[in-house]
């Protein structure tokens, strides 16, 4: 392991959206692979923790029980912690459930809704699928978060910009610019 | 049928002269008429005040009293106020459901009887209360309320339940009602006699100049609570360009908790429309408006007969007094069940047949109110101050009071007490004496102006109520030491959740965070961060709230933080590194119980 600071990674109930404005930071990746050792995260595939990380960036909020046990070891391997996006920060497009029970929006996916084909009418069950939450939960309701940067998604500069102010120690300040959606 | 309602509904327009301001009154005649405003009925009144229906739709939509769905020809209302909680309102709605065979906010289905709740209808000195139509019960138990209900089916008549009437002008003939004064302090400006016309004669001998010039002298308040000096806001209205003035009495008191001015109308309604008539001579109005809350609808014969008689003794009407010229007269718009409404710009978009949406400020009422003239909107108790000082003289309304708080103040105080009810005190009282003077035992919170004021603890008992100190508009409801402020603060969130108009984000959506959070402690689920979120969120609410509402509604959830040590709604840690408030077992019950079988990581 190198000297480098790490940074991990992951997409929870999200779309990857996230991820792709990470991306989207352009030719300053090659900056930031300068800069930084990247840990686990869907970049390079690494499904398990290598070392402790400066940062943690997580995509989406927590809709299943494996969602809570991936976001559990972020917090336990990561100084600071980012919800990246809406669906972090507030639960987004999946937390539309949350108003509906578990059971009816199992039955609408699988059985119910036009253009089904389910001739067995079962509801997915293996034991390799991992458990629904009652509802889609964000972030900070499940673990501590130290930062939130908004968005869907969050502009690639905003996230440029707040790494940089992290790796070089300097205070996190929100630009105006790229965080205001009107 | 369809033909029937519109002709019926355009008589009824054609009564308040096709007259688009006058939207509130022809919705409450047919809502009256009909057990609804509905469809048919809103075309017809939007062709004939030449509106449109969707306009016509966002008032009926708006007040609680009018609805679109036909109701029962009886509505029973209970009130749901914290103090009704306290005195068996959940008893008293079961045993009346369940007599009805209906649940809360059903019709029986044969469309006679509407079983409901509704907040602070301004008697929690005599809870649990209800309105029957406009009828008003007091002191409710389920027995009490079955009976009701048996009485109801025979005969569907809510007048017949009054089988004692209380005391003072309740016992008149035009008002009849159970209601209780419970005066339980007479001071010298409001319960001392009053003599018709006597204080208005006095008036006319000065110029308006002079009458303002005393109501300053006097260093008389705004007794609604927000305190603006009246002298001041009469003389920004007489002094603001502008053909015709309004005066405007503000009787919508809304705020849970407060029932003076109820007793006020009942008891003084001369001495208000005396001030209101003086007022009216000080600005240069000649036409004041009563907003009355259709909570106290069963005041509303009653005092329509006094503006009558005041019209016939000559201090009502043209050439007041027999003076050339000087002409006063008072109509009475009736409410339909909005709290905001008491909010002073709501008023006004109210009695010009509005939703009673709040208006930008500036401009000022004072400046531009009522359909964009100058307009002072006062409250009851002021105006009723305004008499007793041309009568008294400002030097001895003066001598009374704190130094910056001058005069009296009624306060309806009620809650954990064995005297609840009215009084007229001198400001500057401490909180301590008020709990004295009710006989509350083991007092522990009070809420100083009911909830959207504030909340206090018994370290601030040596508080003065005063517009310095412990600022109020006359609500004070005490609670003894076993009551969770938390839930105190809950109760008041449920209600303000329910009152907000949606219009602006943080109070339509922070407010139901806010109440989520506080439920999640009161659920012993919290934790210590709980406490600092739900203090920053209550202040983003309040700073960033457009009108009174949202910027008052986190107060009792300001109270309670400060007030005591919440730390016994916390949960230990579950597991390292998950926050204590996240309980993963009860995350993923649904799912176990769908597929049978366990998480593996619980």
């Amino acid at each position: 392991m190198g000297s480098k600071p790490r940074i991990a990674t992951v997409s929870l109930a999200g779309c990857f959206g996230c991820h792709m404005s990470v991306l989207d930071i352009d030719e300053r990746i090659l900056t930031l692979a300068e800069l930084v050792e990247f840990d686990r995260s869907p970049i390079n595939d690494y499904k398990e923790f290598q070392d402790r990380c400066a940062v943690g960036i997580v995509e989406g909020g927590c809709c299943n029980e494996e969602n809570v046990e991936v976001l559990e070891q972020f917090r336990k391997h990561c100084d600071v912690l980012i919800s990246l996006g809406d669906c972090a920060i507030n639960g987004g497009i999946p937390a539309m459930r949350n108003n509906i029970p578990l059971r009816e929006c199992l039955e609408e996916a699988y059985l119910k809704s036009p253009g089904v084909y389910n001739p067995l009418n079962v509801i997915p069950n293996d034991k390799e699928i991992p458990l629904l939450l009652n509802r889609v939960y964000p972030c900070h309701e499940v673990v501590k978060i130290d930062l939130f940067i908004p968005g869907c998604p969050p502009p690639a500069d905003a996230i440029w910009a707040h790494l940089v102010s992290l790796l070089s120690g300097k205070p996190v300040e929100p630009d105006y610019k790229n965080l205001k959606y009107d | 049928m369809k033909q029937g309602t519109a002709q019926v509904t355009a008589e009824i327009c054609k009564k308040f002269g096709n007259d688009r301001t006058r939207l509130m009154d022809i919705a409450i005649a047919v809502q009256d008429r009909f057990g609804c405003v509905s469809h048919e009925a809103m075309e017809e009144i939007a062709r004939q005040v030449r509106s449109h229906r969707v306009e016509v739709e966002s008032l009926v939509s708006f007040y609680a009293f009018l609805s679109v769905k036909p109701q029962g020809k009886v509505v029973i209302r209970l009130c749901s106020d914290i103090v009704d909680w306290m005195k068996g309102y959940k008893d008293v709605a079961e045993a009346m459901a369940r007599e009805l065979g209906i649940t809360m906010g059903e019709t029986t289905p044969d469309g006679a009887i509407t079983l409901t709740h509704t907040p602070c209808i301004g008697m929690s000195d005599q809870a649990p209360a209800a309105l029957v139509n406009s009828v008003v019960v007091t002191h409710l138990t389920p027995e009490r309320g079955r009976q009701l209900v048996r009485d109801l089916r025979r005969h569907l008549d809510p007048q017949q339940l009054v089988t004692m009437v209380g005391d003072g002008n309740n016992e008149h003939p035009l008002v009849r009602a159970m209601v209780r004064n419970n005066i339980r302090m007479r001071g010298p400006v409001h319960f001392a006699d009053f003599e018709p016309g006597s204080a208005l004669r006095k008036a006319v001998e000065m110029t308006p100049a002079d009458v303002i010039r005393t109501i300053k002298d006097s260093r008389l308040r705004g007794r609604g609570g927000a305190g603006f000096p009246a002298g001041l806001k009469w003389e920004m209205a007489a002094n603001a360009p502008g053909e015709k003035r309004y005066v405007l009495c503000n009787a919508d008191e809304g705020e849970p908790g407060t029932f003076k001015d109820r007793v006020l109308l009942t008891e003084c309604a001369d001495q208000l429309m005396e001030g209101m008539t003086i007022a009216g001579y000080a600005v240069g109005s000649d036409t004041g408006i009563i907003y009355l809350r259709g909570e106290y609808r069963y005041l509303l014969p009653y005092l329509q007969s006094v503006v009558e008689g005041r019209r016939r003794q000559g201090y009502l009407g043209r050439d007041i007094l027999g003076r050339k010229g000087l002409h006063f007269d008072i109509r009475i718009q009736l409410g339909a069940g909005a709290y905001i409404c008491g909010e002073e710009t709501a008023l006004i978009s109210s009695c010009e047949g509005l939703r009673g949406d709040p208006k930008n400020r500036p401009p000022f009422p004072p400046q531009e109110g009522y359909l964009g003239c100058p307009t002072i909107v006062n409250n009851v108790e002021t105006l009723c101050c305004v008499s007793r000082i041309l009568l008294e003289g400002s030097d001895w309304f003066a001598s009374m009071g704190s130094s910056r708080t001058t005069g009296t103040k009624v306060l309806s105080i009620s809650g954990d007490c064995r005297k609840p009810g009215v009084y007229e005190v001198p400001f500057g009282i401490t909180a301590r004496e008020l709990i004295e003077m009710t006989e509350a035992e083991n007092a522990g919170t009070m809420l100083i102006g009911g909830p959207c004021r504030q909340m206090i603890g018994p370290d601030r008992l040596e508080g003065r109520i005063c517009y310095d100190d412990l600022a109020t508009g006359g609500a004070i409801i005490i609670f003894n030491r076993a009551r969770n402020r938390l839930e105190i603060a809950e109760h008041y969130l449920d209600f303000f959740i329910e009152e907000s108009c949606g219009y602006c984000t943080p109070c339509r959506v922070g407010l139901t965070l806010l109440k989520n959070q506080v439920h999640k402690v009161i659920d012993g689920a919290g934790e210590p961060a709980d406490l600092v979120e739900m203090r920053d969120l209550s202040n983003f609410i309040i700073n960033t709230s457009r009108c009174g509402l949202g910027q008052a509604a986190p107060n009792p959830v300001l109270g309670a933080l400060e007030i005591g040590d919440l730390s016994s709604g916390f949960v230990a840690e579950r597991k390292p590194g998950l926050l204590p408030g996240f309980d993963l077992s009860k995350a993923v019950i649904d799912a176990e119980l769908r597929v049978g079988r366990q998480s593996k990581y619980v």
